[in-house]
């Protein structure tokens, strides 16, 4: 404990990681943690002073680089600077790339009901330290169950700074319903193409940058099991966070004409009434599916607050 | 940059000032919304499928295609097609059936032989050696054993057919393809459809159907699903409907044929009972149960080849035997129960005779009889036991000699001009027959469904609703059979 708090406090950022000394190190915050050592050598841990400022500027975007600036806090979630929210199917590896960040062993089962709470831990990367939410897997977020209910009011009133949804590269059809309906309420959203080698295996040729570029988020390929793609999708996350990168999300089209239409006339009255709300769109969607929850909101002035947070 | 977050839902606000125009706005979306008409959430996962579809096809190709991929395609295309989904459906169900039926006969007779031929005998000689008072020896070996014993011979040999052969075919991956199929079907019911998949359970126990509409989100849809479920056929009334299809309606054809109607008949009550569910789902969900139907999307699973032998194994241990034991711990009292009827009597009449005399007006009203009724008193712990109080009450009413070991005994035979023999002589024609039919599968379902219907829905008044329900309208349809049978039988 002692040399946990001393790490916080007084050491400089280590540099690269290949001396004894280090590797010392990220074998406490191993055990601290409570995972197992970790043979990959992208993701050896380093310590870092929480606030601690970056002197190589020019560096700062290189994932390579910030790659070995991961710290896995577990659930310590003390001064967060930023809030990352996981959403995703069930069954697509959120919870490995949520163990993979945090260094917890966060269990969800895979039974409608069970994974109705949201896991939360903690990690360091570049700069910033993240906050990391764990929703539960579901299929959708028109929100028909409480799991549904749990992600999408985490998305919706929790505004996390960005929204990570983990997709199954070998169902990308199904797994996108989801991403879409995010991207309707979200800007901030980074997609994690995850099991690209189980893609690979089904003899799966998936294009992400065809993807990223239809769907107006940046799109990150992983391995979640076998870490890999890890540190790219960290920096894609850290970009969007910071405001490096600014998305331009997709917004679904094949709606029938009658229903485009009452959407844009709900659209601009919201917009005229909520002059920040950042998803009128959204929202004018559920009023019209006559969501309880989101009448609740707009009624309850929830949603103008939000304008003000 | 550090963005609040206030956890929770509620945050504070206050709701006497809210933002102005909001009244306007969800007035506006109201009026908006009946303007586009119900199907808004529809069209709405439509656009949303449509263009992930669009989005999914520019980016994944797939160069070397595994003829997997393929393969799993047409079978979906075939099994839920327009056409070809629903004949395939009954195909395969009523070849379960008939594998069912015929399979079980035999093993079922080596049973019977075994533990009653030769059980029953052999514990009266082990009781008269105890000196064991009459009474006693009644109540154990004439009451208990032989209702246990008849229990595990009926039941476990289809049980050990059946449960397999469903596991093995829910292990391929057909079950959610049947869901599918029904779903469109359940909709329009305005009910779940995932309650399509807790009625397959159903046709196990309907207890285990109970529990299994878990899956279903929405409590209306959920309560829907719990009350219909009686409507599966579990596997506690199928030795009933085995039993009388073969008796009297396979008995109308020929013997090449007898095997073949008898599992027709027996898919056309599953089906019947389908069909009910549908349409108390939809009266329900125009009444009492009023709302909107909420869209899932459910998930075709890669078809994988079955584990068989693992199958077996878990099926035989998870399902059967525990089912089984089940049934046998209902049958111990209830043989009691009816062993004690019987042999109590009251001015030289037993209890048993008093009873039936008193409900024969009622179920020949019914077009069944007094026997059948006192007999699905007695068999509310458990529909298995409803045929061995039938075959026991009907010798003890009728006095065929002969047959059976003598009052308050249920006994087995499989030899089915004896039965006729003794139906015949209880009065029974084939409107008794079909209205039994009818009535094992529309009545109030048994104690532990209705215990587990509390302890799910945790309210009395939707236990009562789910338990009286299915009762009523197994009086109606019997009631209305037997009068119009009546009537054309007295027209010809």
């Amino acid at each position: 404990m002692n040399e946990h708090s001393d790490r916080n406090n007084g050491h400089q950022a280590a540099p690269a990681a290949s001396d004894g000394k280090e590797l010392n190190f990220s074998e406490e915050v191993q055990l601290l943690s409570g995972e197992m050592p970790d043979d990959d050598p992208n993701f050896t841990l380093t310590v870092q002073p929480a606030p601690a400022g970056h002197s190589a500027a020019g560096c700062a975007t290189c994932p390579s680089h910030n790659a070995a600036h991961l710290q896995r806090l577990g659930i310590d979630m003390a001064n967060w600077n930023y809030v990352v929210a996981l959403a995703g199917n069930p069954n697509v590896g959120k919870s490995t790339v949520f163990n993979a960040l945090t260094g917890l062993r966060q269990h969800t089962g895979n039974w409608p009901g069970k994974t109705v709470g949201r896991a939360e831990g903690g990690f360091e990367f570049g700069a910033s330290r993240y906050k990391l939410v764990d929703l539960p897997g579901t299929y959708s977020l028109l929100a028909t169950s409480l799991d549904e209910e749990v992600a999408r009011d985490f998305i919706l009133f929790g505004r996390p700074d960005v929204t990570i949804v983990v997709a199954d590269a070998t169902r990308l059809e199904r797994n996108l319903n989801l991403v879409l309906q995010v991207l309707e309420i979200t800007d901030r959203v980074v997609v994690c193409l995850n099991l690209m080698d189980e893609a690979r295996r089904h003899g799966l040729v998936v294009d992400e940058r065809r993807l990223a570029r239809d769907l107006g988020v940046p799109v990150v390929p992983t391995e979640a099991r076998q870490r890999k793609g890890l540190a790219e999708l960290l920096q894609a996350v850290d970009d969007v966070a910071t405001g490096r990168v600014v998305t331009k999300p997709h917004r679904i089209k094949s709606e029938p004409p009658a229903l485009k239409q009452a959407v844009g006339q709900l659209t601009a009255q919201l917009e005229r009434a909520f002059p920040t709300l950042p998803n009128a769109r959204w929202v004018a969607l559920r009023l019209l599916d006559g969501d309880p929850r989101i009448v609740e909101a707009v009624q309850r002035g929830e949603l103008g607050e939000l304008d003000a947070a | 940059m550090t963005v609040g977050f206030a956890p929770g839902l509620s945050r504070g606000h206050d709701q006497n000032d809210p933002p102005p125009g909001v009244d306007a706005i969800l007035a506006e979306a109201q009026r908006l919304r009946w303007e586009i008409g119900g199907d808004f959430h529809q069209a709405l996962m439509e656009a949303i499928y449509t263009d992930a579809s669009n989005i999914a096809d520019r980016a994944v190709t797939r160069p070397g295609e595994r003829p997997r991929f393929d393969l799993d395609r047409s079978i979906d295309r075939l099994v839920t097609s327009r056409v070809w989904g629903f004949p395939l459906m009954l195909a395969m169900l009523t070849a379960v059936f008939w594998i069912t039926i015929t399979g079980a006969n035999i093993p079922s007779q080596l049973l019977a032989d075994l533990l009653i031929g030769k059980g029953v005998p052999l514990l009266h000689s082990i009781a008269a050696a105890l000196n064991l008072p009459w009474w006693l020896s009644g109540l154990l070996i004439d009451g208990m054993y032989l209702a246990t014993a008849w229990v595990v011979s009926v039941m476990l040999p289809p049980m050990a057919i059946f449960f397999p052969l469903f596991t093995l075919l829910e292990d391929f991956g057909y079950l959610p393809r049947v869901a599918f199929n029904l779903d469109n079907l359940y909709k329009k019911a305005g009910a779940h459809g995932k309650q399509s998949l807790s009625m397959m359970m159903g046709f196990g126990c309907n207890a285990a159907g109970v529990v299994a509409t878990r899956i279903i989100d929405s409590p209306r849809e959920r309560l829907i699903a719990i009350i219909t479920n009686n409507f599966a056929l579990c596997n506690g009334r199928w030795p009933t409907q085995i039993l009388i299809a073969s008796l009297f309606i396979g008995g109308l054809a020929s013997a090449q044929w007898a095997g073949l109607i008898s599992a027709l008949s027996v898919v056309g009550i599953a089906l019947l009972g389908v069909l009910l569910s549908f349409l108390l789902s939809f009266s329900l969900s125009r009444t009492v149960l009023k709302g909107q139907v909420s869209t899932f999307s459910l998930e075709l699973p890669p078809y994988r080849p079955p584990r068989v032998l693992q199958t077996i194994y878990t099926s035989i241990i998870d399902r059967t035997l525990i089912v089984l034991w089940r049934a046998v711990t209902f049958a111990l009292p209830a043989g009691a129960v009816i062993w004690l009827i019987s042999n109590i009597h009251v001015g030289g009449v037993s209890l048993a005779e008093y009873l039936v005399n008193f409900l024969n007006p009622l179920g020949l009203l019914l077009g069944l009889n007094g026997v059948i009724l006192v007999a699905y008193i007695v068999a509310i712990p458990a529909n298995e036991i409803v045929i061995p109080t039938i075959l026991m009450l009907t010798v003890l009413t009728t006095g065929v000699t002969g047959l059976g070991a003598g009052a308050g005994v249920m006994f087995e035979t499989d030899n089915s001009a004896d039965l006729m023999t003794l139906f015949t002589a209880g009065g029974w024609t084939l409107l008794t027959a079909v209205n039994l039919m009818l009535f094992s599968l529309i009545h109030n379902p048994c104690s532990t469904t209705i215990y587990t219907i509390f302890k799910e829905t945790g309210s009395r008044k939707w236990t009562a609703v789910a338990a009286l329900t299915p009762l009523a309208m197994g009086f109606i349809v019997t009631f209305f059979v037997a009068q119009i049978w009546r009537l054309v039988a007295g027209a010809l």
